[in-house]
């Protein structure tokens, strides 16, 4: 009996792991990444000429109800129509079975990566931008449930785009809160070819039990880490973004955050739900007053805090009524002594 | 959000006001105390306005200072030539630095018309 060596099964497991898209209108480039449930391929869309993102289903993972998880989130991505959301291009099987969708290719860094070298103020700034997509898709009754610093891209020309709607929950317009499902649907097949509205996704039957934890431990809100989905609303990802807030104020360069940011960060991550920001837009507000010198909700700063802002704020206005005071002074000084 | 001209007015007054009580610590003039603050108000409320009206007009704090301060020196100097008949610099340089001040903080604060009409 003779082995296989290593390199040979290093090139069968490649060749195992590369889709088949022989007959289709994309020819696969390079391999991008390894998600939860399916790989992403750098691939050519030759009809086009272009490069497109693929999404596939890993082949030891290709079970119906993934398959359907990842229609389901191209279904979704689809709808969510937005420059901070990445555009989906085309969604069906593939040669051997394996479902896909096509999606924009987005070139430039993590979040993480990409505000290693930024100051606070443009760090804050980025965020406020993260935060703009997000409330996009609440408003389109889109729940992400898997924000982190590694699933927001910021491309070469600094546009941001929140990646990775594989967890997305889809709330019921009829019932915001308890009464969502999420976006895990079944009925692939019906979804490639005639893909429901979302509030068609809203009212199906969740597939994913209750109980079921999904999410990125450090990110994720304590309603999502029990998997109480009935508790899951756009608070969960308020959640995610004070995580990611947090992380962003710990690796700036230059010492502890501001007491106000920290407030923001802790009302956002707050472990009960009602305590939280009702929503991105409340919590990007209060990040945009921070930045505008102004007070923010989360916290209430007493008289010297108060003062120390309102000098830093107008600190050109301060330094001209003082440097008018001390002519002044002067004036009294010189007109006594002659 | 305060007019800009409004924001001119009320600080050139004020300003005007704060301007003409220093006159106090000069013994010459302290009995014509309550003349001079009234002259310097009412100059503090001119140039007020014609800052104001230049900030709503114009959008540029480089010149809104320049302006301020040609304003005020300017009234300042009326004020010394035609009423106090000498003191030329213990007039006009506080009047040109109330101008700059004024101007200065009409063109950082205040809404302009034109953003009231959108």
């Amino acid at each position: 009996m003779k082995f296989l060596t290593d390199p040979v099964v290093a090139r069968l497991q490649a060749e195992m792991r590369t889709p088949d898209l022989s007959g289709t209108r994309y020819r696969a480039v390079k391999f991008l990444g390894q998600g939860g449930m399916g790989v992403v391929w750098l691939a050519e869309d030759r009809v086009l000429e272009r490069s497109v993102a693929l999404k596939v289903l890993s082949a030891e993972n290709s079970s119906a109800d993934l398959a359907a998880r990842l229609m389901q989130e191209a279904i979704v991505l689809a709808r969510l129509e937005h420059p901070g959301i990445v555009p989906v291009h085309d969604a069906g099987t593939l040669p051997d079975g394996r479902t896909f969708y096509c999606m924009k290719h987005v070139e430039g860094q993590t979040l993480d990566r990409h505000i290693e070298r930024l100051p606070l103020r443009q760090r804050l700034q980025l965020f406020q931008r993260v935060a703009e997509p997000l409330a996009f898709a609440h408003s389109r009754g889109v729940i992400h449930r898997d924000l982190k610093p590694r699933n927001i891209m910021v491309g070469l020309f600094g546009e941001v785009l929140i990646m990775d709607w594989g967890l997305a929950k889809v709330m019921s317009a009829r019932d915001p809160s308890p009464a969502a499902r999420q976006v895990s649907g079944q009925e692939s097949t019906r979804a490639a070819s005639c893909p429901p509205s979302l509030e068609a996704l809203a009212s199906e039957k969740s597939p994913t039990a209750h109980g079921a934890v999904l999410g990125t431990p450090g990110f994720m809100a304590p309603e999502q880490e029990r998997g109480d989905i009935s508790m899951i609303d756009q608070r969960t990802d308020v959640f995610a973004l004070g995580a990611i807030l947090q992380s962003m104020l710990e690796e700036q360069p230059g010492g502890r955050p501001a007491r106000s940011l920290r407030a923001i960060c802790a009302k956002a991550m707050s472990l009960e739900i009602s305590l939280r920001y009702s929503s991105v837009e409340e919590m990007s507000a209060d990040v945009g007053r921070y930045l505008d010198g102004m007070p923010v909700s989360a916290y209430r700063e007493n008289l010297v805090e108060r003062t120390v802002r309102l000098v830093s704020r107008n600190r050109v206005a301060v330094v001209l009524i003082l440097a008018y005071l001390f002519m002044r002074l002067l004036f009294i000084l010189f007109s006594r002594r002659g | 959000m305060t007019n800009k001209i409004v924001l001119g007015l009320v600080l050139g007054g004020v300003l005007g006001i704060l301007d003409g009580l220093t006159a106090w610590f000069t013994p010459e003039v302290r009995k014509d105390l309550l003349g001079i603050v009234f002259g310097s108000t009412i100059k503090g409320i001119i140039a007020g306005i014609l800052i104001g009206v230049f900030a709503r007009k114009v959008n540029s704090l480089p010149l809104g200072i320049v302006f301020g301060l040609g304003v005020g020196a300017l009234l300042a100097f009326l004020v010394a030539h035609f009423a106090q008949h000498g003191y030329y610099f213990e007039i006009m340089l506080p009047g040109a630095m109330v101008g700059l001040i004024v101007g200065y903080a009409t063109q950082k604060y205040g809404a302009s018309g034109q953003l009231q009409r959108t």
